[in-house]
């Protein structure tokens, strides 16, 4: 006993880069994990204030072609109502299945193979785990963390995202991934080779889960290929959203999720 | 180590990493390339001091700079690697100087403070995009991304000493 004392002291130094270094390796293999990574992450007040000042000084930078983008995303909405055949009546008591809460993104990443972006919505604001986030043009990801007031989004751009996707045009599903290579392209996979395809097919959400709505925009197919056991294909799909470049975007609140929630715990019990 | 010379080093630990989860690591210059400046601290830490305390300084750094770029541990074992080596490498580019406790990274030659910081740098770069990527099939795209990162973090480093060196003098 008395050696391994002596031991530990003489190597102190030596014991203490270990604990540290196996540590800090440990909360890297965690975080390579989605079902685990769940430390502190920059949606704590600390580092979610710090991202809220150095963004008010750095928004006003964006707001010539933010405004544009909110421009072109409002003749749009107009142009659907006016073309719609009946006049939707605006009722004040009519519930929704969907509530979109605006909001800003306070840090972007796009560059590692994990990539988070943190909002300036949180608990405060109803803001839950697996929600989905879109801006006007697509997807963007799911939040997977929350705090008081900041929660964190796991991007489409992270190799542990999976969304699921359809065809606009056959209703053929699969599921959308990332292989962290570039960030304009993600791969769509479990396709199989009986589908038609071609380049510059639309790409939208399924609606299959409870985190998105059915029809979003997601991307177009770029370029496509069978992968090793040839019957399913690998394609490559092209963003609409550009990842480097988003501000605002919208978090999407399913109405039924807490209803659907329940059902799953019903039957578990 | 008296208590001004420890105001300055918290003073740097939290200004470093600001400068780095703020603007550093949102530079992404040709796509991807982001300088790490923030090792600078590690590199340029009193040669005289307790090394128990700087490796664990060294760790806390890192792993504030995880937190705030949500990447897991990756930055705090690169820093506590380079910290834990820091005299070994420092041994190799100042030799004797090393021995005696005498250097002043202000007055030493550049050819020597160059080697130094190159070494240190790259050793961390190459731990940190191991890290990051982790898979053993990209290991070209992890020695080109320490590569093009290092000589960025290089630059910027001796940039940053040269003036800071200045002002002391």
């Amino acid at each position: 006993m008395q050696q391994l004392f002596n031991f530990f002291i003489k190597n102190k130094t030596f014991v203490l880069f270990l604990l540290l270094f196996s540590y800090a390796l440990s909360l890297t293999i965690q975080s390579h994990d989605y079902q685990r990574s769940k430390f502190l992450n920059s949606s704590n007040q600390i580092t979610g204030s710090i991202y809220a000042t150095f963004h008010s000084i750095t928004q006003y930078f964006n707001l010539k072609k933010e405004n544009q983008i909110l421009l072109e995303e409002n003749s749009r909405l107009r142009m659907t109502v006016f073309n719609q055949k009946k006049t939707a009546t605006v009722d004040t008591l009519l519930e929704y299945k969907y509530e979109l809460q605006p909001s800003l993104i306070y840090k972007n990443s796009y560059s590692l193979p994990n990539n988070y972006l943190t909002l300036n919505k949180g608990q405060n604001d109803q803001i839950e785990e697996d929600y989905g986030v879109i801006t006007s043009k697509g997807i963007v990801g799911v939040i997977d963390g929350t705090s008081k007031n900041y929660s964190r989004v796991l991007s489409i751009l992270n190799t542990n995202s999976r969304i699921n996707v359809k065809l606009k045009k056959t209703n053929y599903f699969g599921t959308l991934s990332w292989d962290g290579e570039s960030p304009e392209i993600t791969q769509l996979k479990d396709i199989q080779d009986l589908v038609k395809l071609s380049v510059g097919d639309t790409i939208v959400t399924s609606g299959y889960s409870s985190t998105f709505p059915p029809d979003i925009p997601v991307g177009s197919i770029e370029s496509f290929r069978l992968n090793d056991t040839k019957d399913l294909y690998i394609i490559d799909v092209k963003l609409f959203n550009n990842m480097r470049t988003l501000e605002h975007v919208y978090i999407i609140k399913n109405n039924d999720i807490n209803e659907l929630k329940a059902l799953n715990n019903f039957n578990e019990q | 180590m008296n208590n001004n010379s420890v105001l300055k080093i918290i003073l740097s630990f939290i200004s470093l990493v600001l400068l780095q989860v703020l603007i550093c690591s949102n530079i992404n210059f040709m796509g991807e390339i982001n300088p790490y400046v923030y090792v600078i601290f590690v590199l340029l830490y009193p040669v005289i001091n307790n090394r128990l305390l700087f490796i664990f300084t060294s760790f806390l750094l890192g792993y504030t700079v995880d937190i705030f770029l949500d990447s897991g541990g990756v930055h705090a074992a690169a820093s506590v690697v380079i910290a834990y080596i820091r005299p070994l490498i420092l041994k190799f580019s100042f030799g004797s100087a090393y021995d005696y406790q005498s250097i002043k990274f202000s007055t030493v030659e550049f050819s020597r403070r160059l080697v130094y910081f190159l070494l240190l740098i790259v050793i961390h770069h190459l731990i940190l995009f191991s890290l990051v990527i982790f898979d053993e099939t990209k290991s070209v795209l992890i020695l080109q991304q320490t590569l093009y990162s290092s000589v960025f973090t290089l630059i910027l480093c001796l940039l940053f000493s040269s003036l800071f060196s200045r002002k002391e003098t």
